[in-house]
C-alpha cells in the first residue's frame, strides 16, 4: 500500500475518530429521551446543528492539515531521502540529502550527509593508495623491464602456453634475422601475445617444456636447459630455457625464460679451432712415426751407406712437412684470433690511464700521463692495443734502458697519435720497423699476434720521430679518429620515457593469458589480439587487375596499441600507377621500384597476422585484395573480421563514418593519413575507443560484434 | 719356414723404413700402396700378417680390412693396423672391422717387432 493511500485511510479513521463518539452519544441520548425531550432536544439541534457542524468541519479541516503537514515532512521527507541515498549510492556520489522539515529530519539528513563525506574521504584515501601501490610497481616493472631492453643476451618471457609477455632489443634483433628474406619487413616473429612456436620448433619447444615440468617434480631446485637450434634461414641459435614458478606452490609452472644467442659464428669459429688442434695433432702423428722409423733405422750397425742416405732424406723430408705445418696452423690462429676481436668505438684517454696501469704492474719505469685532448675517440680492439703498447714499452725499458716514459695522446682533424716519449735518443726508424714483425708478448708471455698484425686491425701506422729542440724522441701510434662518438647506435629507439606509459615491449597481465579456454567467438572484444590494417592500391578494382602496393599495419594486444610491433610494406605491382590514384596516397612509380612483389609480401603478413583478428576500415574492400590472391599464393586469410566502418554504423547510426569524421569525433589524432600504416594506426585507436561503447550497447564477444556489424544498413548494402 | 708379411701404406718414407726393418728381422716382405693393391698382394702373397694403414686414398684401411675378413682363404691371416688417429675410438672401430692388432703411429722399431713377433709366434690364434 502507497503512503498516499494510507494517508487517505488515515484522514478516514481520523474523520470517524472526531464524530463517531458524538453522533453515538447523540443517539444513545435520543433512544433514551422521552417525546417532550426529543421536541426539545429537535428544537435545540435545529437552533445550534449548523454551528456545530461548521465547527466540527473547521476542527476536522484543521485536524487534516496538521497531518498532512506532518505526512509531507515526516514520510514524504523520509522516502525523498531514501531516494537522494540511492542516486548517492549509485549514480552521483557527490549528491547530499537536502536538510530541510521539521527539526528531527534535518537531524537525520546531517547525519547522513556526514556518513556521505566520510565515505568520499575512505575512497579517496583508498584511491591514492591503490593508485600509489600501482604507480611504484609499475615503475619497478618498468625499470626492470628497461634493464632487459638493455642486456645484450636475447631475452624472451613466455607464459606457460608458450605466449610472448617479454622479449628485448637484442631478441627483437635476433628474430629479424630469423627469416629468409631480406627485403620483406621481417616482422611476425616476435611479438607481445605471439606464440613462441614461430620462432622454435614446436615439437623442440614441447620436448623442453615437458623436460623443465619433471626437472621441477623430481625436486631440482634450479633447472635449466639448453638446446641448440636451426632457424629458417639456416643460424644456429642456442636457447636456454627456466622455468618461472608458479606464485601457488601447487601451480608449478606459470611461464619461462629464454636466453638466444646466436652461435653461428662461435659454433664456425670452434670448428676451425678444431680442425687446426686436430691438424696439429692427428696431423703430425704420421710424419713424427716416418721420422721415428728413420732416425731409428740410422742408429742400426748394419746399414749401408746408400741405404743411410735414403733414410736421411726421408727424415729431412718429413721435417719439412712438419715445418710447413706449424706455420699453416699458427698463421691460421692468428688469424682466427683477429676476427674473434671487432673493433669498438674507445676513447683514447681511457686506452691510456688502462695502458698506464697494465704497464706499473709490469714494467720498472717511471710513467707519466699527457693528455692533450680528453675527447679523442677511435675504433679499437681494446686488448690486443693495450698489448701492443706494452710491447713497445718493454721494447724501450728492457732492450734499451729506458728509465721514464711518457705516454701522450694527441690528435688532429682525422688521426689520433698514441705517443711513447722519452729522453735521449739513439733508435732508428729500422729498428721500430722490424719490431713490427715480432710476436706481442711482455714479461714472459706470448701472443701469435704481431705488431703488424695490431697496427693492419686497427688501420693504423707506427714509426719513430725525435723533438730535436727537447732531446726527446718518441715511437708513435697513428690511428683513425673516429668523429662524432656516442654509445653505438641500437637500430630502434631505445626504451620509451616512464612517463609515456608501459613500453609496449612487455605486458606481465599475458601470465595468466589463455586462449585455449574459451571458443574465439564468445571472447570478449576487450581480450582478443587483433591485426589492424591498411591497403593501397593502383585503383579502386580488384578484379580488373588493380593491384596492392602498400600493406601496413599494427597490433592490438590485450587491450593495447602495440605501435613498436607494426608492418609496413611497399609492393611493386608490376603494372602502371592510375595518376588519380596517386594524389591519393602519394606513392610514385619510383618509390615502387626495386620493391619486392606480392608473392613475398603477403606470406610475410600472413605470419604477421596469424592468431589474431583482422580489423580494417572498409574492410570489405581490402579483403577482396586478399583474397584474390590466396590460391595462386596458397596462403588462406581464414580468421574473423571486423570491420570499423559497420560497428560504426551500429554504434553511431547518425554521424558520418569516414576514417577522419570517426577520428574526430574519438578525438583520434591523425599522422599521417593515406599511408598504410598511418591509416592503420588511426584506426586501431578508433576501434579501441569503440569496445567499451560496444560493450554499453551488449556487444561484448566477437560474435556479438560480428552480429552486430550485419545488422547495420552498409551490411545490408554490401554483403 | 719364413713368415711373410705384406705392409700396406700410401707414404713411401714409412715403406722404406718398415720393408728395411722387417727384412733384417729375417721377415720375407712385401709392400702395397693402396687398398686395391693390397688386396691383390694378400691374393698372391698369402701373407702370414699385414700392417695395413688406416688412412689411404681410395679404400682405407677399415675397408681394406673387413674385406680380407670376409675372404675365408685369408682367416689365419693376422692383420695390424697402423694409424695416426690416436683416439679410444679409433682403435675400437679397427678392431672391429677384424683387426687383430692396432697400432698408434708414431711407434718405435722395438714397439712393433714385439707385436709382430707375438702375433706371429707358434700357437697364437
Amino acid at each position: 500500500m502507497g503512503a498516499r493511500w494510507r494517508f487517505a485511510l488515515a484522514v478516514v479513521v481520523l474523520a470517524a475518530l472526531m464524530t463517531g463518539p458524538f453522533l453515538l452519544t447523540g443517539a444513545m441520548v435520543w433512544a433514551d429521551a422521552s417525546e417532550e425531550a426529543r421536541d426539545a432536544l429537535r428544537a435545540l439541534a435545529e437552533r445550534w446543528l449548523p454551528l456545530g457542524g461548521v465547527t466540527t468541519v473547521a476542527g476536522f479541516a484543521l485536524g487534516i492539515a496538521l497531518l498532512s503537514r506532518l505526512f509531507r515532512h515526516y514520510v514524504q521527507g523520509l522516502l525523498r531521502m531514501a531516494e537522494g541515498l540511492d542516486v548517492l549510492r549509485r549514480a552521483n556520489p557527490g549528491f547530499r540529502v537536502p536538510e530541510e522539515g521539521p527539526r528531527e529530519v534535518v537531524t537525520l539528513a546531517q547525519a547522513i550527509n556526514r556518513l556521505a563525506d566520510e565515505r568520499d574521504r575512505l575512497l579517496a584515501e583508498l584511491d591514492t593508495r591503490v593508485r600509489e601501490a600501482r604507480h611504484a610497481v609499475e615503475e619497478e616493472r618498468n625499470r626492470l623491464a628497461a634493464l632487459m631492453a638493455q642486456l645484450a643476451e636475447a631475452v624472451i618471457v613466455c607464459n606457460a602456453e608458450g605466449r610472448i609477455l617479454l622479449y628485448n632489443e637484442a631478441a627483437r634483433r635476433l628474430a629479424q634475422s630469423f627469416g629468409d628474406s631480406a627485403t620483406v619487413a621481417a616482422s611476425g616473429w616476435i611479438g607481445l601475445g605471439r606464440s613462441i612456436h614461430a620462432l622454435l620448433d614446436p615439437d623442440l619447444v614441447a620436448h623442453v617444456f615437458e623436460s623443465l615440468e619433471v626437472m621441477l617434480e623430481q625436486g631440482e631446485v634450479r633447472p635449466s636447459m639448453q638446446v641448440v637450434t636451426a632457424t629458417p634461414a639456416g643460424a644456429l641459435v642456442r636457447v636456454r630455457v627456466s622455468p618461472i614458478a608458479g606464485e601457488a606452490a601447487k601451480e608449478q609452472i606459470s611461464g619461462y625464460v629464454l636466453m638466444l644467442e646466436d652461435v653461428t659464428d662461435q659454433i664456425e669459429r670452434e670448428a676451425s679451432r678444431n680442425e687446426l688442434l686436430f691438424e696439429l695433432t692427428e696431423g703430425n702423428r704420421a710424419a713424427i712415426a716416418n721420422i721415428r722409423l728413420a732416425a731409428e733405422m740410422l742408429h742400426l750397425p748394419d746399414v749401408d751407406e746408400a741405404m743411410r742416405a735414403r733414410f736421411r732424406a726421408v727424415i729431412a723430408r718429413e721435417v719439412e712437412a712438419v715445418s710447413t705445418r706449424l706455420d699453416v696452423a699458427s698463421r691460421a690462429f692468428a688469424d682466427a684470433l683477429r676476427a674473434r676481436w671487432p673493433l669498438e668505438p674507445m676513447r683514447g684517454a681511457d686506452l691510456l690511464h688502462a695502458a698506464a696501469a697494465y704497464l706499473k704492474r709490469r714494467l720498472d719505469v717511471v710513467l707519466e700521463l699527457e693528455i692533450l685532448d680528453e675527447e679523442l675517440w677511435f675504433e679499437a680492439d681494446h686488448f690486443s692495443l693495450l698489448q701492443a703498447l706494452a710491447f713497445l714499452a718493454g721494447r724501450l725499458v728492457e732492450d734499451y734502458g729506458v728509465p721514464m716514459l711518457r705516454l701522450r695522446l694527441s690528435g688532429d682533424d682525422r688521426l689520433v697519435y698514441l705517443d711513447l716519449v722519452w729522453s735521449g735518443g739513439s733508435l732508428s726508424n729500422e729498428i721500430v720497423t722490424g719490431w713490427e714483425l715480432e710476436p706481442l708478448g711482455l714479461g714472459g708471455t706470448r701472443s701469435p699476434l704481431t705488431l703488424r698484425d695490431v697496427l693492419d686491425r686497427h688501420g693504423a701506422a707506427m714509426w719513430f720521430d725525435r723533438e730535436k729542440a727537447r732531446h726527446r724522441a718518441f715511437v708513435r701510434l697513428a690511428l683513425p679518429r673516429k668523429q662524432s662518438v656516442r654509445l653505438p647506435p641500437s637500430a630502434t629507439p631505445a626504451v620509451p620515457a616512464l612517463e609515456e606509459g608501459r613500453p609496449e615491449f612487455y605486458d606481465f597481465d599475458l601470465f595468466a593469458w589463455s586462449d585455449k579456454a574459451t571458443a574465439l567467438e564468445d571472447r570478449s572484444l576487450a581480450e582478443l589480439s587483433y591485426t589492424v590494417f591498411d591497403t593501397e592500391t593502383t585503383g579502386l578494382d580488384p578484379s580488373g587487375g588493380d593491384e596492392i602496393i602498400q600493406i601496413g599495419a599494427t597490433r592490438i594486444v590485450n587491450g593495447r596499441l602495440l605501435k613498436h610491433e607494426s608492418f609496413e610494406q611497399l609492393i611493386d605491382p608490376r603494372r602502371p600507377l592510375d595518376p588519380a590514384s596517386i594524389a591519393v596516397h602519394h606513392i610514385t612509380p619510383e618509390m615502387l621500384e626495386g620493391q619486392p612483389t606480392i608473392e613475398e609480401v603477403l606470406p610475410a603478413f600472413h605470419r604477421f597476422a596469424q592468431d589474431t583478428v583482422l580489423v580494417a576500415h572498409n574492410a570489405a574492400f581490402d579483403m577482396r585484395f586478399l583474397q584474390l590472391k590466396e590460391e595462386k599464393l596458397g596462403v588462406r586469410f581464414d580468421q574473423p573480421v571486423l570491420d570499423t566502418l559497420l560497428l560504426a554504423a551500429f554504434l553511431l547510426p547518425n554521424q558520418e563514418h569516414s576514417l577522419e569524421a570517426l577520428a574526430h569525433y574519438f578525438g583520434v589524432r591523425v599522422l599521417g593519413r593515406h599511408t598504410a600504416l598511418g591509416d592503420a594506426l588511426v584506426t586501431a585507436e578508433i576501434f579501441l575507443k569503440m569496445i567499451p561503447l560496444l560493450a554499453e550497447k551488449g556487444v561484448v564477444t566477437l560474435r556479438q560484434a560480428r552480429e552486430a556489424s550485419q545488422q547495420t544498413y552498409y551490411a545490408r548494402l554490401r554483403y | 719356414m719364413t713368415k711373410k708379411i705384406l705392409v700396406v701404406d700410401d707414404e713411401e718414407n714409412i715403406l722404406i723404413s718398415l720393408e728395411f726393418l722387417l727384412q733384417r728381422a729375417g721377415y720375407d716382405v712385401a709392400v702395397a700402396h693402396d687398398g686395391d693393391e693390397a688386396l691383390a698382394q694378400a691374393e698372391r702373397f698369402a701373407p702370414d700378417l699385414i700392417l695395413l694403414d688406416v688412412m689411404m686414398p681410395k679404400k682405407d684401411g677399415y675397408e681394406v680390412c673387413r674385406l680380407l675378413r670376409q675372404d675365408p682363404r685369408h682367416e689365419a691371416c693376422k692383420i695390424v693396423l697402423l694409424t695416426a688417429k690416436g683416439r679410444d675410438i679409433d682403435r675400437a672401430k679397427g678392431l672391429a672391422q677384424g683387426a687383430d692388432d692396432y697400432l698408434t703411429k708414431p711407434f718405435s722399431t722395438k714397439e712393433l717387432l714385439e707385436h709382430v713377433e707375438r702375433l706371429l709366434a707358434p700357437g697364437t690364434v
